[in-house]
């Protein structure tokens, strides 16, 4: 495979080593090639890539240039595309093509990226291995057994199997960090309101963001600079400057704090991940950062928290799926019969977690569960906003284990939604955070470093991962898997 | 927190899902759990303790209230199951 990331295909491009309708033309190719295996698009829009890479080639001719400007990208299928499918991995929306591009979708036409097409996901986003999505279990490129992670999980395998240089994903409770840890790339969750939501399919509204995938720390800073700004279409959208990520990537980091927090060193963590990023926080160290220990003392209730506010939003948003404005109806013996007969088109994790919000949100258990989770992510917020009164950076696993096999958690939501007991805290705060690749167990599997910052500091941490990156630079490792590479 | 088949059942009909008596069994399990799962909120004090709705911390966001483009019709009613005369057409709810 192409050993290059997004910024170094896009060095050859402005030396007009290769063009766009080049590179997009090998996209297709490896796509054609190996995503029987690995199952990671959901739809490949290959008529209106090449259209668009063309498009670029010209535009670069006539001498324009831009962060993204005919780089080939995948989009997680819960974002919006006008005109290409787009099902957020359910049954209920099959067949759905979008009238209109999500503000993010829009930012990467107009910087004239190229849309390979729409990756799988768990559906509605709800899962950790995309063995939640009605369509396919996409594969890992390092262990094609194994989960990608999830949700964003088609878009971490596409990225890491070579077949885009670059994907967007969304991170409700750590849905592009976990699968970036799972596959090997750099995954970055921004602050809340860094990006806006408008034309991405709702699950849980206080705590969805979008989030750029990329082989190297580089490529994420810049796709986050092309998607980030402020919309009017998002009431939730921050009207706060967007600094320019790239040129924030000194790789100097002395004097910047980090904390470790205690309480993301717990039993149940798989020792190897915890040896790799004890040591990639010595090599922080090493490199001039100030290590300090923090405590984040409510972590233990992100959890229950998380599973009691996220499905009582997704019951709320996941009413509009009646069957009358879009997606299959299934016709039953009056309106309401038509609207429950319909909405068993989800599936069943769908289902419990509808079941579980609405539950949570009906009278007389208000109080006791939705009312004490919104108080309690009041204390998770603030673990955060004191910890970074003393520290600049926080550094932590992104997941407990590495990698698990397809199959294996499917059966016990409770062991599954543990895959993300490091990454969903932040999404109950103002916090942003990304994971990078700091090493692999003795199974070949990557293993992720975390690093939060505070509220809108993404050029801090991505300046923190830049700096590890380049000391450790375990994105050059690719994964050889027999099925992929004949 | 144990759920009765009762509760499941009228959950279901909140949600407008109509499940299987195979998937009542299995959520009446599966809920349970959870829901014990996050008693663990009970061991918090959380006396005057504000709740907080999301992360961003703003209140309300205004704007002039004033036409802008929007989709077109046909646009709107593309992905419907059924419609007529440029409308969303349903059953009836009213009995005629």
């Amino acid at each position: 495979m192409d050993p290059s990331t997004l910024t170094e295909l896009r060095d050859a491009l402005r030396r007009g080593e290769t063009t766009s309708v080049a590179a997009t033309t090998a996209m297709i190719d490896r796509i054609v090639a190996y995503d029987n295996t690995l199952r990671s698009y959901l739809a490949v829009a290959d008529e209106s890539a090449l259209e668009q890479a063309a498009a670029a080639d010209r535009r670069r001719a006539a001498g324009e240039d831009g962060p993204l400007l005919g780089i080939p990208l995948a989009i997680k299928d819960i974002i919006c595309t006008a005109g290409i499918p787009t099902t957020a991995g359910s049954k209920i929306l099959e067949g759905f093509i979008p009238p209109y591009d999500a503000f993010v979708v829009a930012r990467l036409l107009a910087a004239g990226a190229v849309i390979l097409g729409k990756t799988n996901t768990d559906e509605f986003a709800m899962g950790s291995s995309t063995e939640n999505s009605a369509y396919v279990t996409t594969a890992n490129p390092w262990d094609v057994d194994r989960v990608p992670g999830g949700s964003s999980g088609g878009s971490a395998a596409a990225v890491a199997a070579g077949l885009a240089y670059g994907a967007l994903g969304t991170d409700t409770g750590g849905s592009v960090r976990q699968p970036a840890s799972f596959c090997g790339l750099v995954g970055l969750r921004p602050t809340y309101g860094r990006v806006s939501r408008w034309g991405v399919i709702a699950f849980a509204s206080s705590l969805d963001q979008v989030g750029p995938f990329g082989r190297a720390v580089a490529d994420c800073a810049a796709l986050l600079g092309v998607i980030a700004g402020h919309d009017p279409r998002d009431s939730t959208s921050l009207d706060a400057p967007v600094p320019d990520y790239e040129a924030a990537l000194t790789g100097d980091i002395r004097g910047l704090r980090v904390g470790v927090p205690r309480e993301y060193f717990i039993e149940g963590i798989a020792p190897e991940v915890e040896a790799a990023v004890r040591a990639a926080i010595d090599d922080l160290a090493a490199l001039g950062a100030e290590v300090v220990e923090v405590s984040l003392p409510h972590t233990h209730y992100g959890l229950p928290v998380y599973y009691l506010i996220a499905p009582a939003e997704a019951s709320a948003n996941l009413a509009r799926y009646d069957g009358t404005r879009f997606g299959p109806r299934v016709e039953g013996a009056d309106m309401i019969d038509t609207v429950r007969q319909t909405r068993a088109l989800f599936g069943p994790e769908v289902k419990r977690r509808i079941m579980l919000g609405t539950y949570a949100l009906s009278a007389g258990y208000y109080d006791e569960y939705y009312g004490r989770a919104l108080r309690a992510r009041t204390l998770i917020a603030g673990d955060f906003r004191r910890a970074f009164e003393t520290v600049d950076v926080i550094a932590a696993p992104t997941s407990p284990t590495t990698a698990f096999r397809i199959g294996e958690r499917v059966n016990d939501p409770l062991s599954m939604y543990l895959a993300d007991v490091f990454t969903l805290p932040l999404n109950l705060s103002a916090a942003c955070g990304l994971s990078v690749p700091c090493g692999v167990d003795s199974a070949g599997l990557p293993i992720g470093l975390q690093l939060i910052g505070d509220t809108l500091q993404e050029a801090r941490i991505l300046n923190a991962a830049y700096a590890y990156e380049q000391a450790r630079p375990w994105h050059r490792r690719l994964p050889v898997v027999p099925a992929l590479e004949p | 927190m144990t759920l009765t088949l009762a509760d499941v059942t009228h959950i279901a009909h909140l949600a407008r899902l109509a499940l299987t008596d195979e998937e009542l069994a299995h959520y009446q399990s599966q809920l349970s759990a959870v829901l014990d799962y996050a008693a663990r909120l009970n061991e918090l004090d959380l006396t005057g303790v504000a709740p907080s709705t999301h992360a961003a911390g703003r209140r309300n966001v205004l704007r002039e209230d004033v036409v802008a483009p929007s989709l077109a019709p046909d646009d709107a009613l593309f992905n419907a199951a059924s419609t007529a005369e440029g409308q969303f057409l349903i059953q009836s709810v009213l009995d005629a």
